[in-house]
């Protein structure tokens, strides 16, 4: 399912509603380079799902923890040499116990939750000034868990969809 | 007051310390992992663990050796417990706690921001307070209202990325290496720090922000990409120091400080201080800027604040862990 967004509060407004059809046990993997909105997305993420508090980028840290309506881990793998790293930051614990978002992702895909969602966010080709705000937004199933929401998912993306 | 041997394996430098009555600096060895990280393009944990483990007992020993002093003159032993990477800081704590088992002196967990913040302690242990100090590093950026020793306020902080984070990913972006503040540092010196006109985020009114930052060096290079390298990291740092310096002098305002600091890893950029002592001797206030070893994580500065806390607060119990979300207030 591919998305476009035209500005950054755009994309928080789309992470926000996908926020509202999470739940405990979920998997977002954010893929996408450098300044491509991969906190952004999930500051919305962290608004739709009640957290209050500021989400900062958890490069440094690898994993930051916060309290809503449901808690978010917000993980960064950028760093992590392999999959044999990821065991430490015992993810699968964590996992059970809120949603969790994980940045950079695809280098740990090994051992990452069988079912889970990809988003994947790009700079446009196109270089007017306009459109360097804009990012596609490409949503990608990943096992079953999904299965029963897809059509939620649909319409939440809408209003989204490539125009 | 005694003498203190601190260990700070935060992140990726092991470091030891003495420093005798929490100013008088024995000794302040480094060993910095950076070679070792900078193929991965950053730190990595489990690799910064595993080195942590294989230099301290070295770093350790070289420590009381270059402090001339005897094991027996050490009157604690304290470890920098948080914030920071997990199993980085448990090898720190770990021998820290073992080596004051040994010695029969106490043992002292230190805030490693508090440690930064009494890097100017370490330089001027009569800072004129209240003081604002600066504190940027590759994880963390904020503006702390040091009301009296041991009394901090966060009065801003930055709402997205740290400031030495976004020299790590614009140098990790033009392909320049590890660590990024260095490297942009040097490379700015033979760039036009006007040449492009960067945003300047004001979130809050003390706040920063620098995602926006790192995303319009992004545009900006994927559409002028004949731009000089040197150009860019001028412009880059130039907006990085420009925010950074007019809001800690505003805080300072604020708070009605008698001085202002700089503490933290990327307080060693060359642009920054410079740019800060103009701008404090414009608004005419006292300033401090640490040596440059004293800014990039050391263990002088853990030793120093550990001092502080051992004679306020006390010891910390030996069954005490790390923590990694180790909040300064």
């Amino acid at each position: 399912m591919r998305a476009l967004t035209r500005n950054a509060s755009e994309t928080q407004e789309l992470s926000d509603s996908l926020a509202q059809i999470l739940a405990v046990g979920d998997v977002v993997v954010l893929l996408g380079d450098l300044g491509a909105g991969k906190t952004c997305f999930t500051q919305g993420l962290a608004r739709g799902l009640g957290i209050d508090e500021r989400v900062t980028s958890p490069t440094f840290t690898l994993v930051n923890r916060y309290e809503g309506r449901l808690t978010l881990n917000h993980l960064d793998v950028y760093r992590l040499s392999g999959e044999a790293e990821t065991l430490d930051l015992d993810l699968y614990e964590m996992a059970e116990q809120g949603v969790t978002v994980i940045e950079w992702g695809h280098n740990i895909s090994g051992v990452l939750a069988e079912s889970r969602l990809e988003v994947e966010l790009r700079y446009l080709e196109d270089l007017s000034e306009e459109s360097m705000q804009s990012r596609n937004i490409d949503i990608t199933i990943i096992g079953d868990d999904w299965n029963d929401r897809i059509p939620e998912l649909e319409t939440l993306l809408e209003p989204w969809r490539q125009r | 007051m005694s003498v203190v041997l601190a260990i700070e394996t935060s992140c990726d430098e092991t470091a030891v310390s003495v420093v005798r009555n929490g100013v008088e600096v024995l000794s302040n060895v480094v060993s910095s992992q950076i070679d070792l990280h900078a193929k991965f393009g950053g730190v990595v944990p489990e690799v910064a663990s595993r080195a942590h483990l294989e230099s301290l007992e070295l770093v350790v020993n070289q420590a009381i050796t270059d402090a001339g002093i005897a094991v027996e003159e050490i009157g604690a032993v304290a470890a920098t417990h948080g914030p920071g990477l997990i199993g980085a800081l448990l090898v720190g704590v770990s021998a820290a706690k073992a080596l004051a088992l040994a010695w029969g002196v106490p043992y002292v967990g230190v805030n490693h921001m508090e440690g930064h913040l009494f890097a100017a302690l370490l330089q001027e242990p009569n800072l004129p307070l209240p003081a604002v100090v600066l504190l940027v590093s590759g994880g963390h950026t904020m503006i702390v209202h040091m009301k009296q020793l041991g009394s901090y306020e966060i009065v801003g902080s930055t709402i997205d990325d740290a400031a030495g984070e976004a020299f790590d990913k614009v140098a990790r972006y033009l392909g320049l290496g590890y660590p990024g503040g260095p490297i942009i540092d040097r490379l700015a010196v033979d760039g036009d720090p006007a040449a492009i006109s960067f945003p300047r985020a004001m979130p809050g009114e003390l706040d920063f922000s620098f995602s926006g930052l790192k995303t319009a060096v992004v545009n900006y290079v994927r559409k002028e990409p004949s731009t000089s390298n040197e150009d860019i990291a001028a412009s880059f740092q130039q907006a990085v120091v420009d925010v950074l310096v007019d809001k800690t002098l505003s805080a300072a305002r604020q708070v009605g400080a008698a001085s202002a600091c700089l503490g933290g890893g990327v307080a060693a950029n060359s642009a920054l201080r410079s740019r800060f002592v103009e701008a404090c001797n414009e608004a005419e206030i006292s300033y401090l800027v640490p040596e440059r070893e004293f800014c990039t994580d050391n263990a002088a500065m853990i030793a120093s604040a550990a001092q502080w806390r051992l004679d306020n607060d006390g010891s910390t119990p030996l069954d005490a862990g790390a923590n990694p979300s180790l909040k300064l207030v």
